[in-house]
């Protein structure tokens, strides 16, 4: 499992809600730790990657949150310019006017090349090792796939031209194991255990990208060892729950109420996670992330999902 | 302050939005199946993409974009005796594309080479905001059908909460563009201006002449239904703004989705869109908050061994052995104080988000996911009158 942290290129997935730009930028967050030149890349830019670090707001020109770890925004129509002039090296670059007006034009009409814009510049940071470690917190489910897929999507739309021959490195890149992975982080309920699984089946069948590790968030802990849980029964049942109110002086009905939610959540969340364990192709390793029972998701928060990964990376 | 049965009662159209994972699909359903029941006449749920058991519960597994009644099996297994109809439909983004092209087509032979161009494929298979345009498209035409009383959409995952509203807005922008004419203009006329020719030459560059020219043919071939769509377009937008068009904001109490949902309920303020309600969902129940009981867990998990003892040795039947008796008294007292924090964060979020809509609601944590029609009707009691 030690390996995850020393690829070059993580894709950080997963359903929307499941907590992806948290576990992202915990990956960050321990891989810096470990000495690793880390960027971090929010892909949708909702500011959602400087909120869960409380760094400044993120923009493409990546800057420094804490040593060791940068973080940027993509942004497809910089990545063009960027592109034109460190690849092309297009010398009317100033003449064609002002780019935004016909780039939305472009990128909605051609397909795939909002995509390749952002795939193409995650590749380049890996290729070009200005970080040792790339980890980018990827579109929801059903758009990344799309967006892995785009090199290989374009370099068979596109026969002829400059962006195929780029293709060809980028689609090498992603298909290397030793430097590229998906994380698909998921969470034990039954809609993310459905589409992380869906999602495993589909970068396996219709990218080159291997899945590198599934990480399911929010586990909630197991509230009662062996044996405890009938002694909580007997607890619950009315004669020995006045007893107890007596005992402590105070209404219980509330506090028993509240361990009986946390067994019964537990217990619904444990089905899903027993069917995303006989499901799930057992080569991929799964990591699990526990509830946080926090007043805020800031860097704290973030900090100590980190710790955990790192815990459960062994190193 | 009002209820979703009062809204539902007086409107048309009912599109279910907020950010991913927090119940959208779910909610559009369990409202759908309670106006149906409640209220009667016919009503559908247009849904995209719903999960598998959610399709189970409303008996669509085996359908795709066409309408389909919900039995009254279902209801009557439910123990429920329905007022109307409950119709759903799943929306298929393809297909609803193709019967477009096939409406809007000047011709069979232009219809035939639309749908013929590899870029239509791309465009209308893959591009999200194509998914979002169509959405609305197909709640347009059936609306416009008049088949039902009252429709419940259910809004795709957008990377963007607001882009699917303005989606029937850039289509109109995007066909009656002047950049479109400008790029098909050389490939009609095989004469470059000299205000196109940088670009085009950096266009060439990087994507190659043929593929540009695929762009082209697919563009005049498209323009050739340019009126009908913008028209179209225009149309779509028209009815969201209606005020027979409600938007219900659905959002869990974590801090990401209420972001979307806050910024959402800004947006739709900021247009001419009419935001009806705010449904929270999975909301921990009140009693997490109750200040007595605070004290009690904090005894529970500050002194245990000491309150395991009294308590064992004054109950007259058995409870336990103390030490387990002490273990157990202190994980219900921490596990409390757990769920507090969690629960007073969540409390905050939701005064947050109460403080513009007339309606909001709330449902609870269900036990058990939702299977069947009867969870959907009680997760839709939950948030029906208030």
């Amino acid at each position: 499992m030690s390996g995850l942290l020393d690829r070059k290129l993580l894709f950080v997935t997963g359903k929307g809600g499941v907590g992806k730009t948290t576990v992202a930028a915990a990956l960050g967050l321990a891989a810096a730790s470990l000495g690793k030149r880390t960027l971090v890349c929010e892909v949708d830019a909702k500011g959602n990657l400087a909120d869960v670090l409380e760094a400044e707001p993120t923009a493409f020109e990546p800057s420094e949150a804490s040593p060791g770890l940068f973080l940027m925004a993509m942004d497809t129509e910089d990545s063009l310019k960027e592109y034109l002039s460190l690849q092309l090296k297009v010398p009317m670059l100033a003449r064609i006017g002002p780019l935004a007006r016909t780039f939305d034009f472009v990128a909605t009409a051609a397909p795939g090349v909002k995509e390749i814009l952002t795939v193409g510049k995650l590749c380049w940071e890996a290729r070009e090792a200005n970080y040792d470690l790339v980890v980018v917190d990827a579109p929801a489910s059903g758009h990344v796939v799309g967006q892995l897929a785009a090199p290989q999507a374009i370099g068979e739309l596109v026969k002829v031209g400059r962006v195929r021959d780029q293709t060809a490195w980028m689609t090498d890149i992603l298909g290397d194991p030793a430097q590229t992975g998906a994380v698909i982080v998921s969470a034990p309920e039954e809609m993310p255990v459905t589409e992380t699984l869906e999602l495993a089946e589909r970068i396996d069948g219709e990218t080159n990208v291997e899945l590198a590790a599934v990480i399911v968030n929010r586990v909630l802990p197991e509230l009662f060892g062996r044996g405890e849980e009938e002694v909580f029964d007997r607890l619950c049942e009315p004669a020995a729950a006045a007893g107890l109110e007596r005992v402590v002086d105070g209404p219980v009905e509330a506090v028993l109420a509240g361990a009986r939610l946390a067994v019964t959540l537990r217990r619904s969340r444990t089905e899903h996670l027993d069917r995303l364990r006989a499901e799930l192709d057992p080569r991929v390793p799964t990591m699990y992330v526990p509830y946080l029972f926090t007043r805020s998701f800031g860097r704290r928060a973030t900090g100590t999902i980190a710790e955990s990964l790192t815990d459960e990376l062994g190193y | 302050m009002g209820s979703l049965e009062q809204l539902l009662s007086a409107r048309e159209i009912v599109v279910s939005c907020g950010s991913g994972g927090v119940g959208k699909t779910t909610t559009a359903a369990a409202l759908g199946a309670m106006a149906a029941s409640r209220l009667g006449g016919k009503v559908l749920v247009l849904t995209v993409d719903p999960a598998r058991r959610l399709a189970n519960a409303l008996g669509l597994e085996q359908f795709g974009n066409v309408e389909t009644r919900v039995g009254s099996e279902l209801f009557e297994a439910a123990g429920e005796t329905p007022r109307g109809e409950l119709w759903a439909a799943m929306l298929d983004t393809k297909e609803s594309w193709d019967g477009l092209v096939h409406a809007h087509a000047p011709d069979e032979e232009t219809r035939d080479a639309i749908l013929a161009n590899p870029l239509y494929q791309n465009i209308t298979g893959k591009f999200v905001q194509s998914h979002d345009y169509i959405a609305m498209e197909r709640l347009y035409e059936i609306h416009g059908s008049g088949r039902y009383d009252l429709i419940i959409v259910d809004t795709p995952p957008t990377r963007n909460a607001i882009d699917f509203l303005e989606a029937p807005e850039r289509m109109a922008d995007f066909f009656s563009s002047r950049l479109l004419r400008w790029l098909i203009a050389p490939y009609r006329s095989r004469l470059v201006s000299t205000a196109t020719k940088p670009f085009y030459k950096v266009a060439d560059t990087i994507l190659g002449a043929q593929f540009l020219e695929d762009i082209a043919e697919f563009f005049i071939l498209f323009q050739t239904m340019y009126d009908g769509f913008v028209e179209r377009a225009k149309a779509v937008t028209r009815l969201l703004e209606d005020r027979r068009t409600t938007f219900v904001v659905v959002s869990t109490l974590e801090p990401a989705p209420v972001r979307e949902a806050d910024y959402f309920i800004e947006a739709l303020a900021g247009r001419s869109f009419h935001l009806g309600a705010v449904v929270l969902n999975k909301v921990l129940p009140d009693y997490l908050l109750d200040p007595a009981a605070d004290t009690v867990a904090r005894r529970l998990s500050s002194e245990p061994t000491a309150l395991a003892d009294a308590l064992v040795g004054a109950a007259e039947s058995p409870v336990g052995d103390p030490a387990v008796v002490a273990r157990v008294l202190q994980e219900v007292g921490d596990s409390y104080l757990n769920f507090r924090v969690v629960a007073a964060r969540e409390a905050e979020q939701r005064a947050e988000l109460a403080r513009v809509p007339d309606v909001v609601a709330a449902a609870p944590y269900f036990d058990r996911d939702i299977a069947d029609l009867g969870g959907l009707l009680a997760m839709g009691e939950s948030i029906w009158s208030n």
